[in-house]
């Protein structure tokens, strides 16, 4: 067993294991979009970013070192991610009261867990199309983050192919696998695990909407360090 | 679907090609790649339609149409832009008819990234062939050309004459050897020798990062694999930089003998060179080399080397993101470690140097280590090309020592009442005049050789604004840091240009750049705040002069909200408009 030292507190870890595998097997929250425990890592959000022996570095592709310093919860961390935070809310658009994954999104729970509640940076408001030509989901990529948790899960989970990233800078995007780019041609089937595993609103499975209310939703009841994860297809 | 970085076969035979070699070539022969291609290509390549999309639109060369007949690119560099690049453009525009950015019809006009010819400006790639020094005259007569719909195959030669402007030539350019000579002594003496040599002889990478050679070279031998690879990284993107172009296209023999080198030093079968698209001028001639080598003995036995051409994606100069784009991928920066020299191309242990890396490694092979001691400081020994071009009477190529001043510099180009010097591109640094006895050497001043003067006409906000739209525009879009906060600094720099700025803005973008400092996936965009932040370190007044009095101003410009509803209605008269004042 080696040890993190996370916060002054200390933590036994298995090594080959990354900070963040570390802190999340003993319990210790650090706030993320992009990972998931059961996809390799990828580290595009950079919302985990920590200090390690004085370092800032992604948790989740960084390797624990047995006595490593990891400062998790200093302010000037913290107020790096909330930077990090408000910027993917204004490449975007991102409407909470008007989006059915409010209170089971992972990056509105992530901001209210970091103090982010309102816009402080200028909005882009790109025009992004919606694509709603499958039968059972919905893709809105207003509100896509570019985590590529549906990319792994697709070609990880459900041995398919059908999500890849298209452009580049701050046009990059979402594109889908199929001859006319449109979810319907694709291979998609709503039983895939890359239909649910969207932490945001982007990829929507059909017809759940708002079946638990709005006030008894995953994070409205408990915040994320306490709820974990988004569920996967819970809107 | 194999993961990124994953060990996949690969036999020496074929490395020559991928997915983005296979575009590259459907994009000359066919004026772009359409959805049929896409189709048929994906096929080949065992990849589905939408990841050669993904792939198409990455690379700013590659079209998602064919039938491109003309294609005319402008070096946007703020260099050329100084020699005159916008209106070079706007003739163009005028003259063909044709819309800047657009992206519909046979001929096409826009900008694109520095294309490697600071000292010979304003240049411009036509279906990716560089042609320099455009003036008015040339202009008219390429727009005539493009409007009579004449191949560009049947322009004449000259038009395309490319000057070396080599100033100042030192041991690295002077040096020539017969074919063999180097690798010859270097077989002699043995890969340990040769290695304990280059460590003695104190070479550190030219790319700008300045990592020993040696020690590279020493990781990848010692590297377990089927394979071992060797890629030169002719990637040279960095705004203002053009010395490789010099190097490929005079001194590629000991280019390719520099590798084969590094071949017998790490036991690698498997060659390639990665030449960025700009410099597509220079692969017939780097293809006669390799030939000619061949026939000599140097490559092609047990080590053959292969050409890939990038196309128009600076991200790809970034070892990891250059091996991507050679295994035909986006260019998108892998998760280190593992590193390149345990699992590089294809999963095999690879060394990536830099150009002028490989020629000097040549030189040590064949001298010896104290060749390249006799000049420089203890940590930075032998010489550096500097890329010397802006306001200076003699833009070129200076081999010059490690540890010379940037005065000393300044003094050889003939630069005169200099108010800054951007040493190392936009990801270097803006370097004050009360900082020209600073040094250019690994221990100060480090750089991959561009050095862009501006003299106290310049308006430094202008060419800030320059650097961070061209990082803007080369992200790749991976990691939120940079692909927003290059966006983000751009607006404030267009808000305080405008007249509209205020301190808070400044502040902000401290903020930004704080954290694309420490945040970013790759040097992209931990380098891609610096010019912002060098301009408000040693320029304040450049910024301040700009600044409206008030403390806070909101970045939401009411009256440019309205433009669309001003389009649609027809109206630009003064009553369609917010005025500022009245505010």
């Amino acid at each position: 067993m080696s040890v993190l030292i996370v916060d002054g507190r200390e933590i036994e870890f298995e090594p080959p294991a990354t900070i963040i595998e570390a802190c999340n097997k003993a319990g210790v929250y650090l706030p993320h979009l992009c990972w998931r425990p059961d996809f390799s890592p990828h580290g595009s959000c950079r919302v985990c970013t920590v200090r390690a022996n004085g370092r800032e570095v992604a948790a989740c592709i960084t390797a624990a070192e047995d006595g490593m310093r990891v400062e998790n919860t200093a302010d000037d961390i913290v107020e790096k991610r909330k930077t990090l935070l408000s910027m993917l809310f204004v490449e975007g658009n991102h409407v909470c009261p008007a989006c059915e994954k409010s209170g089971n999104c992972q990056l509105q729970a992530v901001a209210y867990y970091h103090g982010v509640t309102a816009p402080t940076l200028t909005y882009f408001y790109p025009p992004r199309p919606l694509d709603a030509s499958h039968p059972d989901v919905v893709i809105d990529l207003n509100r896509c983050i570019l985590c590529e948790l549906c990319v792994r899960a697709s070609r990880q989970s459900d041995g398919k192919n059908v999500f890849s990233i298209g452009g580049r800078g701050i046009d990059a995007h979402l594109v889908v696998n199929s001859e006319t780019g449109r979810l319907g041609d694709s291979e998609l089937d709503i039983d895939d695990r890359a239909a649910h595993i969207c932490p945001v609103g982007a990829i929507l499975p059909r017809r759940g909407a708002f079946q638990t209310p709005i006030g008894r939703r995953k994070y409205d009841i408990d915040p994320i360090d306490v709820a974990g994860d988004a569920s996967e297809g819970e809107t | 679907m194999t993961p990124r970085g994953a060990q996949t076969p690969v036999t020496p035979s074929d490395p020559g090609d991928s997915l983005l070699q296979a575009l590259v070539r459907r994009q000359w022969t066919h004026g772009g790649i359409d959805e049929i291609a896409m189709a048929e290509i994906a096929g080949r390549y065992g990849v589905s339609v939408g990841e050669v999309r993904g792939v198409v639109h990455f690379y700013a060369f590659l079209d998602d149409a064919s039938g491109v007949t003309h294609d005319i690119r402008v070096s946007d560099n703020i260099v050329d832009r100084m020699a005159g690049s916008a209106e070079l453009m706007a003739l163009l525009a005028r003259e063909t008819g044709l819309s800047p950015g657009e992206s519909r019809g046979p001929a096409r006009l826009s900008f694109t990234s520095c294309i490697g010819l600071s000292d010979q400006g304003p240049s411009l790639l036509v279906n990716g062939l560089a042609m320099a020094r455009v003036d008015a005259g040339r202009a008219a007569q390429i727009a005539e050309r493009v409007r009579r719909g004449e191949s560009v195959s049947r322009w004449p030669a000259s038009w395309f004459t490319i000057e070396d402007n080599v100033r100042l030539p030192g041991r690295l350019l002077r040096g020539a050897f017969a074919p063999g000579e180097a690798l010859g002594r270097a077989r002699r003496i043995g890969s340990a020798a040769l290695l304990d040599e280059l460590e003695a002889s104190g070479l550190r990478g030219r790319g700008g990062a300045g990592f020993p050679t040696a020690r590279k070279w020493r990781l990848c031998a010692a590297a377990p694999g089927a394979h071992r690879v060797v890629v030169c990284n002719a990637d040279e993107g960095e705004p203002g930089t053009f010395k490789d172009r010099v190097l490929l296209a005079n001194h590629a023999d000991r280019l390719l003998e520099g590798m084969a080198v590094c071949a017998a030093a790490t036991g690698a079968d498997i060659g390639l060179v990665y030449l960025r698209g700009e410099y597509r001028n220079l692969l017939d001639g780097l293809e006669g080399a390799i030939s000619r080598l061949r026939a000599a003995g140097v490559i092609g036995d047990g080590f053959d080397v292969h050409v890939h051409l990038g196309a128009g994606a600076y991200i790809c100069g970034e070892e990891s993101a250059l091996i991507e784009s050679l295994e035909g991928h986006r260019g998108v920066p892998r998760i280190r470690p593992p590193f390149p020299v345990t699992r590089g191309y294809r999963g095999h242990p690879t060394v990536v140097n830099n150009v002028e890396t490989f020629i000097a490694a040549a030189m040590v092979a064949l001298n010896g280590p104290g060749w390249l001691r006799e000049e420089g400081t203890p940590q930075s020994a032998g010489t550096r090309l500097l890329s010397v071009s802006g306001d200076c009477a003699s833009p070129g190529i200076y081999e010059v020592p490690f540890g010379i001043s940037i005065a000393e510099v300044l003094e050889r180009c003939e630069a005169r009442d200099t108010r800054a010097v951007q040493v190392g591109g936009p990801a270097g640094s803006l370097v004050p005049a009360t900082r020209f006895d600073h040094r250019i050497s690994h221990e100060d001043y480090s750089t991959g050789g561009s050095f862009m003067v501006f003299d106290d006409s310049r308006d430094l906000l202008d060419v800030v604004t320059n650097f961070t739209r061209f990082f803007t525009h080369e992200s790749c879009g991976f990691c939120t840091p940079c692909r927003v906060g290059g966006a983000l600094l751009g607006k404030r720099l267009d808000k305080i240009a405008g007249g509209g700025g205020t301190r808070v803005d400044v502040e902000t973008m401290r903020q930004f750049a704080g954290v694309m400092r420490s945040a970013s996936h790759c040097g992209l965009g931990q380098t891609a705040s610096n010019p912002v932040m060098d301009l408000i370190e040693y320029f304040p007044e450049a910024i301040d002069a700009r600044l409206c009095s008030m403390d806070y101003a909101p970045a939401f410009d009411l009256d440019a909200a309205l433009r669309e509803a001003r389009e649609l209605t027809g109206r630009d008269d003064p009553r369609a408009h917010l005025d500022r004042s009245e505010a």
